[in-house]
């Protein structure tokens, strides 16, 4: 297997403040990728480090092979890349509907243009369409979005990251703050979109992980200790004291 | 119009229906000057056209693209003189060119400034836009004291409108006849800019308005999203400007200043920014209040001012969100129920209101005139402004008035409230 997303060293400094201190991992093609580690370890920062939200402050990431450090958001999409928030982050004025299409318009290769009218575009509206029944979401499609409830938020949220088509999916906590029955369909809702995909995600819920993640990478003070399987994980000496254990200690 | 809200039409909405409003738009403009003729209201019908397309193109940035601008009248004023300048040359027959054309330069020179000065403006929303747009619509309007050669300093440039090929035996002598041609220019360019906020550019406008960061992150450059829906906004303002110009005949400095800019703010905001037609509505409450209320007080900016206040305050949707409230209440037919909460609490509303344009109108003639004039007339009564019992009067129906209506409000909310409570069936859609 080729690999998807490569970070080669990765550093993340805020001022004097080093968050990601020297972080290399290889994502293969097609798996499932989950990143755990306790609070403050810096996977957000991480995330927004390979999705262009943040600068690197040293070392490389590369996409498919390409290069992408330090490119804006939109370019790293734009070969591939797309990603959900950990803070829902959706355009709250615009319908349910409207925020899906806009998430495919860049992938149906429209970019800026002024001279297609969007609701006759057939293809466009009916993929929006299909997005939205996975979702779950067809009901609610002329609901201005800020008004959903907070799961609805959280599907919204993965379908536009998901409805573009793109290759690699990144999804930052996705499950946060949901109930068990919620959690349980967001579970699915992540199977079925990253069919075929390589998905990789941040996750506090353990469940969520051991039962999603081909692969685990824990990330501890902003270094990566172990990336093994789940079994070899839930075994590792290093981990169940720098992580497991320290949750552990809380419950 | 039925196309008020954001919300798409339906894919299966038969064609009748999509065109229904613009239909209705045509054999409107076309018949005003019929039931309106007198030349009053040509003069009115005609700034109103011109402001609606300025207003319209203002929505694009402030409605549309979430950019606060204070320097909009820029565009308009560039492409008023620009326009101006053509239909000089038309009559030095430098260019034979029918004069209905003349618009179009001043949209292309509004364009161009809006290409050079949104190359750097728009690479930040919010406050940084809004103060180089403040400091830009400064800058031009004091270079067009200084180049005096293409502004024409204080006195402008003015020009004569009939000249040129005429089409159509249209020579645009008189008021009607420019009339047509401001609608005809008005229907397209309100037609082109529904349409432009129909496109992926105009969605993505929109939702870089929202939320700019999340649209880097489905592959848009939000740069580039304001950049472009800057541009078509100087056009369409231009566009503006060029009909200013083919009606007054005269383009001055005021025309680009601070002044301008604020006026379209006004008028985009009162008639509602987060409706496509809300600058329409705007554009026509501000003229009508700038045109008729001005023939009967001398502080109408006045109550402008306030009526933009309170719609800050009270109702950030605008006039149309007020109107588009009362949608769903006409959908379910329960307007009836409301009548008697709407007159419980009107009558005593417009008692205070009475009483209040009273106290300011009497302050202001008290002020503003000579000592020894004391007689005043208001809506046809005379009375001496030294004696009380005015006073008395009026202070009494603001006071008792503004209780009174005070007093209904918790029963008028408790009937809003009631009248807008979902039946089973409704999915709770918004707007």
């Amino acid at each position: 297997m080729s690999i998807a997303i490569s970070l080669n060293e990765v550093r993340k400094s805020f001022g004097p403040t080093e968050i990601i201190r020297g972080v290399n991992l290889n994502i293969e093609k097609g798996e499932r990728h989950a990143i755990i580690g306790p609070n403050g370890a810096g996977k957000s920062t991480l995330f927004h480090l390979v999705s262009g939200r943040y600068n690197l402050s040293g070392g490389s990431v590369s996409l498919n092979g390409e290069e992408i450090s330090n490119l804006p958001p939109y370019e790293i999409y734009r070969k591939g890349l797309s990603r959900s928030f950990q803070v829902t982050n959706i355009f709250p004025m615009m319908s349910v509907f409207e925020n899906v299409r806009c998430g495919i318009m860049w992938s149906k290769d429209y970019k800026y243009s002024f001279w297609h009218l969007v609701d006759r575009e057939r293809e466009l509206n009916e993929r929006t369409q299909e997005v939205l029944a996975e979702i779950g979401l067809t009901d609610r499609q002329h609901v201005p979005a800020g008004v959903l409830t907070y799961a609805e938020q959280r599907a919204l949220e993965i379908g536009i990251a998901s409805a573009g088509g793109a290759d690699v999916i990144m999804l930052d906590e996705p499950t946060a703050g949901m109930s068990h029955s919620e959690t349980d369909q967001a579970i699915a809702l992540i199977r079925k979109i990253t069919e075929g995909k390589t998905l990789v995600m941040v996750e506090h819920d353990m469940g969520v992980v051991f039962d999603l993640a081909d692969r685990i990478s824990v990330l501890v003070y902003g270094e990566i200790i172990a990336t093994d399987t789940p079994e070899n994980i839930r075994n590792n000496k290093a981990v169940q004291e720098a992580y497991l254990g320290a949750e552990a200690e809380h419950a | 119009m039925s196309n008020i809200s954001s919300a798409q039409s339906a894919p299966g909405s038969s064609l009748f229906k999509v065109f229904r409003p613009w239909i209705f738009l045509a054999v409107l403009l076309i018949i005003l000057p019929f039931i309106f003729s007198s030349g009053i209201s040509v003069y009115t019908m005609n700034l109103m056209g011109i402001f609606i397309i300025f207003a319209l193109s203002y929505n694009m940035l402030l409605g549309q693209g979430g950019m606060l601008s204070f320097g909009h009248a820029v565009y308009f004023g560039l492409g008023g003189f620009m326009s101006v300048h053509f239909m000089n040359y038309i009559e030095y027959e430098i260019f034979i060119l029918p004069m209905f054309l003349v618009p179009i330069f001043g949209g292309i020179i509004g364009l161009i400034f809006a290409v050079i000065i949104g190359s750097f403006s728009t690479r930040r929303a919010g406050t940084v836009f809004a103060m180089i747009s403040l400091g830009i619509g400064e800058l031009v309007a004091a270079s067009s004291l200084i180049f005096v050669a293409f502004f024409g300093g204080e006195e402008g440039v003015s020009g004569d409108r009939t000249m040129g090929p005429n089409v159509l035996g249209f020579d645009y002598a008189t008021d009607v006849e420019v009339y047509y041609l401001i609608a005809i220019w008005a229907f397209i360019t309100i037609a082109l800019m529904y349409m432009f906020s129909r496109t992926p550019m105009g969605r993505m406008a929109n939702a870089v308005r929202d939320n700019e960061e999340r649209a880097e992150f489905i592959g848009y450059s939000q740069r580039k999203v304001r950049f472009i829906s800057f541009c078509a906004s100087g056009f369409f303002a231009g566009i503006a400007g060029g009909l200013f110009a083919i009606n007054f005949e005269i383009v001055t400095e005021e025309n680009l200043n601070a002044l301008t800019s604020g006026v379209v703010l006004l008028m985009a905001y009162i008639g509602g920014v987060g409706f496509f037609i809300g600058p329409i509505i705007g554009a026509v409450v501000f003229t009508l209040l700038q045109t008729l209320l001005s023939n009967y007080t001398e502080i109408w900016q006045l109550y402008v001012g306030v009526l933009f206040v309170l719609t800050v305050m009270y109702a950030p949707q605008g006039l149309t969100g007020i109107l588009a409230m009362h949608l769903p209440v006409i959908r379910m037919k329960r307007v009836g129920p409301l009548l008697m909460p709407y007159l419980r609490i009107g009558i005593p509303t417009i008692i205070c209101l009475i009483g209040l344009v009273g106290l300011l109108e009497t302050v202001h003639h008290v002020r503003s005139m000579p000592a020894d004039q004391t007689m005043m007339s208001l809506a046809g009564l005379e009375f001496d402004t030294h004696s009380v019992l005015p006073w008395v009067i009026m202070v009494v129906f603001t006071v008792v008035g503004g209780f009174v209506a005070k007093s209904q409000a918790p029963q008028f909310r408790e009937a809003w409230e009631e009248a807008h409570a979902p039946v089973s069936s409704d999915g709770g859609s918004a707007k």
